[in-house]
């Protein structure tokens, strides 16, 4: 010690300026950016000590569109297109919570078949949005085949989209008072059966996923989000129900026809990163009973919307509705002040409030973990930022 | 004692509550659903500075006079029920200004907001806040910032939704911050101080986050900013 220091004297003698090692100086700041595929739209900053991350600070905002400000300039009506842009795959839901507020806001009553088909393209579309996730989770974890398998199954879903409202992702189906069309003929039938072959399949992703051992060491015991932080931090979705709370608001607030629909809420007790990915496989199962059940109990025939006037408008008031979407509650929060435009929409969104989940997560994780824990919050940046 | 008029109208929901200091008949500490319907309807005002309702948010005038509902016939008697109890507990300082299935919509001054919050989480079990959102009403020189609340521990409180409002004036705005008793209003939050202008006290980071950082116009949710074009 007595020797460094004496160097130390002698070096400042001669003129060289010797710094002490800091504890800045052992961090190395990384920004997982949003040029990194294995972040998605979204950036974070993480500070490293060697492997181990100790700090990290989320940097959303990349996609952001100003949607909410955007819904101000346009009728009820015409804030369907816009407002399924902040997640394609997922389009019906997140459109069919801006219809439910806006069927309280005016007063439009919802025919019964419409209903019906809504809930169906809605289930249909978690589907799509799930197995999509799936496919990126595999693949940052280093499974190929789990991106491929779900990409390919993906497309009977998308094939059903398309019968039914004409376009593959964005569909612009659900419109304020019911669904823009009706479902073509043998529609019911080839559900049924891409249904029936799916589900063959689900037996197949457990066998090369979920009970893969490799995938098991890695998501086991990491990143565990206890039931008291899951509830403090507010988080929604598979993320909550991974941690043990059984919460769904298909079950908590029933809305249209699901509580006619028996179904079980899914959830799991170990709250970890695999939890949060196996809970969204066991809503696609669940998915697959509740599609059948509404086929079953459709009207056979009927109105799919009700008659809109040119303007829908209704008395000044405000309604908040939310709905199950693929990553949890989508609210949406709108003011009316009695004019054929919102005054003020607010989107509640399941990602932005999971992503308060990814610091206290990151935090004392090792670098190697960040894709397993981040991919399974179901973050989706583009809803975040809206 | 005027009783409680509103119409099973389902659009009709909307009408002001308050209790009075010198309301004659004694609350009961913990309010059984049936003394709901003893709540004395009124036009009072929401914010004592300004002395018309704002018109943003009151629907309509009060519905003519029907029978009152007994509780069985009621389908809001439960969230009434959780109404009264804040009313026992804050009298005037709470305003309620709707109820709805579901859904109830209490207003405060900025004052009292840490103290009613910390109340709905403790007592009456709304233990995570879903969203927050900022609306500016530059008619009446007001910004507002609305708190949605949810419960999740709570079987019988499963798809409520209380809002808890405040307001406060347009220019310079500040509100003390809820981050200390829910934590999950903190992206929220830095959201609004954003978007709106609005100061955030007891916030650690009143910073940019969704917006980028050489961003050098007023934030953009007041009304006056308009998006180029239309």
């Amino acid at each position: 010690m007595a020797d460094l220091e004496d160097r130390i004297r002698e070096s400042q003698r001669m003129g060289i300026q010797i710094a002490k090692e800091s504890e800045d100086d052992r961090l190395m700041t990384l920004s997982v950016g949003p040029q990194h595929p294995g972040s998605g739209h979204f950036r974070f900053v993480v500070k490293l000590d060697g492997d181990y991350i100790v700090h990290c600070d989320p940097d959303p905002g990349y996609v952001h569109r100003g949607e909410e400000k955007m819904c101000e300039y346009r009728n009820f009506i015409q804030n369907i297109p816009h407002l399924e842009r902040p997640v394609i795959h997922d389009s019906t839901n997140i459109t069919y919570s801006y219809s439910l507020a806006v069927e309280e806001l005016t007063g439009i009553q919802v025919p019964r078949r419409g209903q019906f088909i809504r809930a169906i393209a809605s289930e249909l579309n978690r589907q799509i949005y799930t197995l999509y996730w799936l496919a990126i989770y595999g693949i940052f974890l280093g499974h190929s085949t789990m991106f491929m398998w779900p990409a390919g199954d993906r497309e009977l879903f998308i094939d059903l989209m398309e019968a039914l409202t004409g376009a593959r992702v964005t569909h612009a189906f659900n419109i304020p008072g019911g669904v823009r069309n009706d479902i073509p003929n043998g529609f019911k039938d080839k559900c049924l059966r891409q249904i029936t072959y799916y589900e063959k399949r689900l037996k197949e992703y457990e066998d090369i996923f979920y009970n893969n051992p490799l995938v098991r060491q890695r998501t086991e015991g990491v990143g565990i989000l206890t039931k008291e932080d899951a509830i403090n931090l507010g988080v929604t979705g598979s993320v909550l129900r991974a941690s043990g709370v059984p919460y769904d608001i298909r079950k908590a607030e029933p809305y249209d026809v699901y509580n006619e629909i028996d179904f079980k809420v899914q959830y799991m007790q170990t709250a970890d990163s695999f939890a949060r990915a196996y809970v969204p496989f066991l809503d696609m199962r669940e998915s697959c009973h509740i599609v059948r059940q509404l086929l079953d109990k459709m009207p056979e025939s009927g109105e799919v919307r009700a008659k809109l006037q040119a303007n829908p408008r209704g008395p000044p008031g405000e309604a908040y509705r939310r709905v199950e979407s693929g990553r949890g509650a989508l609210g949406y929060y709108i003011i009316s002040d009695g004019t054929p435009k919102p005054y003020r929409v607010k989107i509640s969104v399941g990602s932005f409030r999971n992503m308060l989940a990814l610091p206290h997560l990151l935090v004392g994780a090792k670098m190697g973990d960040m894709p397993v824990i981040y991919w399974a919050l179901n973050y989706w940046p583009v809803e975040a930022d809206r | 004692m005027i009783l409680p008029t509103h119409s099973q109208d389902s659009y009709d929901r909307y009408y002001m509550v308050t209790i009075g200091v010198n309301n004659t008949k004694p609350w009961p500490l913990l309010l059984p659903i049936y003394a709901t319907r003893q709540i004395q309807l009124s036009n009072s005002t929401y914010r004592s500075s300004s002395n018309s309702p704002p018109t943003d948010i009151v629907g309509r005038p009060s519905p003519p006079s029907k029978p009152a509902l007994s509780p069985e016939q009621d389908p809001v008697a439960f969230e009434k029920g959780i109404a009264g109890e804040i009313l026992v507990k804050f009298g005037q300082l709470a305003h309620i200004i709707f109820i709805k299935h579901l859904r109830i919509k209490i207003a405060v001054e900025p004052s009292n907001i840490i103290r009613l919050a910390t109340y709905l989480r403790d007592r009456l079990g709304f233990d995570h806040a879903e969203s927050v959102t900022g609306t500016d009403y530059p008619k009446d020189n007001q910004v507002e910032v609305v708190y949605h609340l949810g419960s999740y521990t709570r079987q019988d409180l499963a798809g409520q939704v209380i809002s808890v409002a405040t307001r406060t004036n347009r220019d310079d705005p500040t509100l003390p911050s809820l981050i200390g008793v829910y934590k999950s209003v903190e992206y929220h939050e830095r959201e609004i101080f954003e978007m709106l202008g609005i100061y955030f006290e007891g916030h650690p980071r009143n910073e940019r986050f969704l917006l980028p950082e050489d961003w050098a116009d007023i934030p953009p949710l007041r009304k006056e900013f308009r998006i180029k074009g239309r």
